[in-house]
């Protein structure tokens, strides 16, 4: 493999750059696999990279109905933290915090990693004994955590109203120095290009149509190219993961919903963290072009559409100008929507299933960008070694039914107001 | 925008409702001896399909009667809506 560096950016651009290699081939697949990855997106291209790197496993298909990084890690915005406060979804989060920080050097492709901090903003002297509490969480985990009062707020982020005509006054805020932005598609892209180096075969406008399963046990796929053979395969495909359950006979406590996002045309620098609204759902951040990047709500009932609805955005965008009044100036430049597996008590699933053989990895909700490389680095344990990671311990399959659920926001089954 | 016709007022925009979920899901009866195993059906288990989608949606800025919407969940057309207790056929 080429490797990408600023010495063969020069070479390259004295020959016009004509002399760079393919970034990942695309294979016809063949008739029989070790391991088949199904979804090409950030988590399934994570896993085959990890499968491949950590287990010496490289017969490995990743397949994809679309093309590469075109669902849902190419249609967030694009946040990294671990601010969570139980331990099973603090400590896998961390664990992709390490894995972040490096990246970079890890898939010799520039990620843009940016550790800008995010900033949760409390509204309540109730809510900030909330972040304190769970900020002691965090740093008993080992996770930065600074509870910030409302002058250190206005420090940081002084575009926010702090006037005296709010409905909700910023009493402080939780923050978490070390989250951050990445951009999603150099993800896909990094992972699928160093998957592809070592020998992973990723087979790009290939749709799963059926699995062959006897006896219980996993020994093939059907898709839209042909028969695959493998005694192993791994479900990364998010707000999918039900019409391939339903092929499985499986029913799962995941339901699909609708996220939007959205970003305003580009400023000059304005907002140097990612901030969050307190008193609803509303999150935003600068890229690196200078839009307003900006999500919320889910569109609040089941879909597939990968569109969204605009009642739900100008919810969205009302709560944005609340916060930050200037946002009202801004033009629209773009609105987008994917579809989430919103998991019956907001933690994913990453485990074996009563199928030998098939594995399960989803439940992600909105939060499945920042998770992918500790995703994939513990989906690839799972498959390996047929048993769970320990960072992954936690996320069971059966932790609905025996009562061990792993709500962090307390809102139950209505996974549509989450 | 979704337009909803509720079976007691009329075309609505959908603003005017809330969300209620899967109607198909069925609670156990009552003084019933209920397995694990039912209690995990009715209160995590979903079908989510892709396609046709029996759902409960609330008037809640109207009549604040419970309705269900026959919806499909990829082109969000309606079918048809029917009254609460109303036989779905």
């Amino acid at each position: 493999m080429q490797k990408y560096s600023f010495l063969s950016l020069i070479k390259n651009a004295f020959s016009g750059h004509k002399g760079w290699e393919v970034a990942w081939k695309d294979p016809t697949p063949k008739k029989e696999y070790d391991v088949v990855i199904i979804g090409g997106g950030g988590h399934g291209l994570a896993t085959a990279y990890y499968l491949a790197k950590e287990h010496k496993i490289t017969n490995i298909a990743v397949i994809e109905k679309g093309w590469i990084g075109g669902g849902n890690v190419g249609r967030n915005t694009t946040i990294i933290r671990s601010n969570y406060m139980h331990d099973e979804n603090g400590l896998f989060y961390e664990k992709g915090m390490d894995l972040w920080r490096s990246m970079s050097q890890d898939l010799n492709f520039n990620i843009m990693f940016s550790p800008r901090g995010i900033i949760n903003l409390a509204h309540s002297d109730a809510q900030m004994n909330a972040y304190a509490r769970r900020g002691n969480s965090m740093r008993l985990n080992g996770i930065d955590a600074v509870l910030l009062d409302r002058e250190e707020v206005k420090k940081k982020v002084p575009v926010l109203d702090f006037s005296d005509n709010v409905r909700f006054p910023i009493f402080g805020a939780l923050m978490q120095p070390s989250a951050g932005t990445a951009r999603h598609d150099a993800v896909a892209w990094g992972y699928a290009r160093q998957a592809d180096s070592m020998g992973v075969d990723i087979i790009q406008h290939c749709e799963v149509t059926g699995f062959d399963i006897s006896n219980g046990k996993m020994q093939g796929i059907k898709t839209s190219r042909g028969d695959i053979k493998t005694k192993k395969v791994g479900l990364c495909v998010a707000g999918s993961t039900s019409i391939l359950a339903e092929m499985l006979n499986m029913t799962l406590p995941i339901e699909t919903h609708l996220l939007q996002a959205c970003v305003s045309e580009p400023i000059k620098p304005i907002l140097d963290h990612v901030v969050t609204f307190g008193a609803g759902h509303f999150y935003c951040s600068q890229s690196d072009k200078g839009e307003m990047v900006m999500g919320g709500d889910l569109d609040g009932y089941n879909s597939y559409a990968q569109r969204g609805n605009l009642p739900t955005l100008q919810h969205v965008l009302t709560e944005g100008i609340a916060m930050f009044p200037f946002l009202s100036k801004l033009n629209m430049l773009r609105t987008w929507g994917g579809i989430m597996d919103m998991s019956m008590d907001g933690s994913p699933i990453i485990d074996k299933t009563h199928i030998a053989g098939l594995y399960l990895n989803c439940g992600w909700c909105y939060g499945g960008f920042k998770a992918t490389p500790a995703s994939g680095f513990t989906f690839a344990h799972t498959i390996a070694q047929d048993r769970v990671h320990e960072l992954n311990a936690g996320f069971r399959l059966d932790r609905f039914s025996t009562g061990h659920l792993i709500d962090e926001k307390g809102l139950g089954t209505k996974t549509w107001i989450s | 925008m979704l337009y909803i016709k509720c079976p007691h007022c009329g075309l609505r925009s959908q603003n005017e409702f809330a969300y209620g979920g899967d109607a198909s899901v069925k609670r156990p009866e009552l003084n019933k001896e209920i397995s694990d195993q039912e209690w995990d059906e009715f209160v995590y288990l979903r079908k989510s399909p892709r396609g046709k989608h029996l759902e409960l949606w609330h008037h809640v800025s109207g009549c604040r009667q419970w309705i269900k919407v026959l919806r499909d969940t990829s082109t969000h057309e309606i079918f048809n809506t029917y009254k609460s207790e109303e036989k779905v056929g």
